[in-house]
Formats: structure tokens, C-alpha cells, sequence
């Protein structure tokens, strides 16, 4: 194929992947919709004093980063149903992405959370602000400042790991850049799936350089 | 005025005070003098609520009083920490305003007025909006100052005031406590540092470690 043959084949090809890609969003998007609020509260629960809490978490955590996130997915949707839980194939996807993400997060947020000093917490005391206040207003926005790094990375490696579905049927970006693959016999569209995910990859490290920005206005 | 009956607290096996009286009147400065370790800072914790005593009792004006539990009620004790511990992520107004908007209640224009004005008694006036990284150790012991007198405690508790800052900043520490001492303040002051007790307190209550 020449130059011009190859543009046009990867504009015909370009609408299956663009599909793929709203797959990958979607995924994305609504994992860290549900794992960053329950990545906080397993966070502050595996920070607490409350010895039952901390251990019943730290299993939890130590299962959902101990095991492939590939066999979680596989677990939640063909294995739940056996005991009774059925999930539709995107449902099942997000649950599972939800759960091992939240426990990254929750090791991240937990980090930074123990890294404010105790004092803080005192002062909020003596000024009889509640542990609610205290958490929300002087607390959280210390630890996002510490955490964000971090959690750029994990966002990022969400992204790839949005991938895996395709083990339970689902069509992603990679997933519609390998159909084309076979069935063309050509490199073209996995090159062109490449090329997407660092675009979308650019974008994610443009907003995190905005976010830590944000964030500068204090040390 | 407050008093301290008898009062232990113990670390598990460590006993830290014992069977400790305090009388601190109303509008007298009262200097706690010790040496390191000899229980200064767990004395002033255990007024502001946050150890739990063992035993003995506290009391407000005659009347048994527990800080630990004294969650809702009136504000009684103020405390300007040793390291300050101002909030980092809020400029100098919100960590002022911040407790009284939430805890006491006050509207936005309210606390910010009574914020300017503790700034403007303080010396601080024009640094509203900066943020605790950009202030000296002098300034920030001011507004950690300004931000415990904006709750209206009754009594206000510094922890060693003079040691995180420059020795020739011990005099404005000791003006500053002098000023709020004129406007009936009552102050309870914990240190090392005799002569400063000297300078400043009414009454010094000296504690050996045990």
C-alpha cells in the first residue's frame, strides 16, 4: 500500500477504533468517579485507630493488589454468578475496576494522610471543629497536595489497564485496534491504537500539571 | 477562675502528674516553670481537652468542668501551640475566620470583621492574605494568637512562646501577653525560661519532673 492507500485505510478503520476509545473513556472515567471517594474512605479507615477496621481493610487491600486485576475482572463475571451475584458485562468491569483501584488509592491516600502532622488535628480540636470539618477543611486539602503525584501515576496506568475487558467480551481501543490487526493482516491499526493512547495520556499529564498547579499556592 | 484539684495523669505505667493544684484567677497571668520532661506540656494538654485526666478534678469558677468532654459548650481555653500550627493550605484570615464560621456559628462578614480587627491589634494589618509559608515565626505566633483569641476563650494557654522564636523576639512575646493581660485576659503561660516567667506572671507554679 502506498502512502495515500494507507490514509485512507486508517480513516476507514478510524470509526471502530473511535468506538473503542468511548469504551475506554467510559471505563476510565466512571473508575475514577467511584474509586477516588472509596479510595478516601478505606484511606482514612486504614489510617484510623480502630484496630478491626485497619485489619479488615488491609485484607481487602492486600486482595485487590495480591491478584491480577485480569483475574478479578474474571472472577466478578464468571464467578460471582455462581453464588448469585450476576453483573452485566460493563457492570461487571466497572465493579472490578472500582474495588482494585479504590485499594491503590486507598494506600496512597492513607500515606499521605499519615504524613500530616498530629498537631494539626490538635489545633483543630482546641478551635472545637469536628473530625468532619477538620477532614474536609485543613486535612484532605494538605493530602491532595501530597498525593497527587501519585495518583497521576495510577490515573495513567487506568487508562492502559482499561484494556483488560476485553477478557469479558467487552470492545475497548486496544481491543478494536487487534480486530483490525488479524482480520487485515497489517500493523497499521495496533500503530494507530498506540498513537491514541498517548494522546490520551497527554491530556491526563496536561490536566495533572493544571491540578499540582492549583495546589502550589501553599507549602 | 480555674483550678486544678488533685489532678494525676499517667502514660501507662509513667505517672506524669500527681496529685498536681493549680489555682489560676481571673485576669492574672500564671507561668508554669519546669524542667524539660517535667510534665509542662501534658499539664496544659490535659486544661485544654486534649489528654483525659486519670484523676482529681478541674474546676470553672467552683463548678466541676471536664475539657475533654467539653465539646459544645462555651469556649473555655485557647491554645497558642509551641510550633504554632497554623493550617498551610488557608491564608491568614480563613485560619482565623475558619473556627468561628464552623464552630461558633458566625456569618462570613461577621468573623472576618473581628479577624481584621484581632490583625490590626496584633500589628499584622495588610497580611490577611498571605500564607503561613510566607510569614516569620514571630508574625506566624501572632496570628496562631489572633486565631485562638477569635473563638473568645476564657483562658488562653501558650505552650513555651519563646523557644521556636529569636531571643530578641522573647520582649514582643512578652509585650504582646503584657497587652492582652491590660485588656483582662487571663493567661497561663508554660516555659523554661525563669526570667521570662518573672517578667510576665503574676504567680509562677514551678513543676519537678517526678
Amino acid at each position: 500500500m502506498n502512502l495515500a492507500g494507507q490514509w485512507h485505510y486508517a480513516m476507514q478503520i478510524m470509526p471502530s477504533l473511535l468506538s473503542g476509545v468511548q469504551m475506554t473513556l467510559s471505563i476510565f472515567i466512571f473508575t475514577l468517579i467511584g474509586a477516588i471517594p472509596l479510595g478516601i474512605i478505606v484511606g482514612l479507615g486504614r489510617a484510623s485507630h480502630f484496630k478491626p477496621l485497619k485489619d479488615l481493610l488491609g485484607i481487602y487491600v492486600w486482595i485487590m493488589r495480591g491478584t491480577p486485576l485480569l483475574l478479578q475482572l474474571i472472577v466478578v463475571f464468571y464467578g460471582l454468578p455462581i453464588i448469585g451475584i450476576v453483573f452485566q458485562r460493563y457492570n461487571a468491569a466497572l465493579f472490578a475496576f472500582i474495588i482494585n483501584y479504590a485499594a491503590y488509592f486507598a494506600e496512597i491516600f492513607r500515606g499521605g494522610l499519615q504524613s500530616i502532622d498530629r498537631g494539626q488535628y490538635e489545633s483543630a480540636r482546641v478551635l472545637r471543629l469536628t473530625y468532619w470539618q477538620t477532614i474536609r477543611k485543613i486535612v484532605l486539602p494538605q493530602v491532595m497536595k501530597i498525593v497527587l503525584p501519585s495518583i497521576g501515576n495510577e490515573v495513567i496506568n487506568l487508562v492502559k489497564d482499561s484494556s483488560l475487558v476485553y477478557v469479558i467480551g467487552l470492545g475497548d481501543l486496544l481491543r478494536a485496534g487487534n480486530v483490525a490487526t488479524s482480520r487485515d493482516v497489517t500493523l497499521l491499526p495496533l500503530l494507530l491504537v498506540g498513537i491514541i493512547y498517548l494522546l490520551l495520556t497527554a491530556v491526563l499529564t496536561f490536566i495533572q500539571q493544571r491540578v499540582e498547579n492549583h495546589y502550589s499556592y501553599f507549602k | 477562675m480555674l483550678e486544678l484539684k488533685q489532678v494525676s495523669k499517667r502514660y501507662g505505667r509513667k505517672t506524669i502528674l500527681n496529685d498536681f493544684n493549680l489555682t489560676v484567677n481571673q485576669g492574672e497571668i500564671l507561668a508554669i516553670v519546669g524542667p524539660s520532661g517535667a510534665g509542662k506540656t501534658t499539664l496544659l494538654r490535659c486544661i485544654s481537652g486534649l489528654e483525659r485526666i486519670d484523676s482529681g478534678e478541674i474546676q470553672l469558677d467552683g463548678k466541676p468542668f471536664d475539657p475533654y468532654i467539653n465539646r459544645d459548650n462555651d469556649s473555655v481555653t485557647g491554645v497558642v501551640f509551641q510550633d504554632f500550627q497554623l493550617f498551610p493550605n488557608l491564608n491568614v484570615l480563613e485560619n482565623i475566620t475558619l473556627a468561628p464560621m464552623l464552630a461558633l456559628k458566625k456569618d462570613k462578614d461577621a468573623a472576618r470583621k473581628q479577624a481584621l480587627d484581632l490583625l490590626k491589634r496584633l500589628g499584622l494589618d495588610g497580611k490577611e492574605q498571605l500564607y503561613p509559608y510566607q510569614l516569620s515565626g514571630g508574625q506566624k505566633q501572632r496570628v496562631a494568637l489572633a486565631r485562638a483569641l477569635a473563638m473568645q476563650p476564657r483562658i488562653l494557654c501558650y505552650d513555651e512562646p519563646t523557644s521556636a522564636l529569636d531571643p530578641d523576639l522573647r520582649q514582643e512575646v512578652e509585650k504582646m501577653i503584657l497587652g492582652l493581660k491590660a485588656d483582662g485576659m487571663t493567661q497561663l503561660v508554660v516555659t523554661h525560661d525563669l526570667d521570662f516567667a518573672k517578667q510576665i506572671a503574676d504567680n509562677i507554679k514551678r513543676v519537678e519532673a517526678l
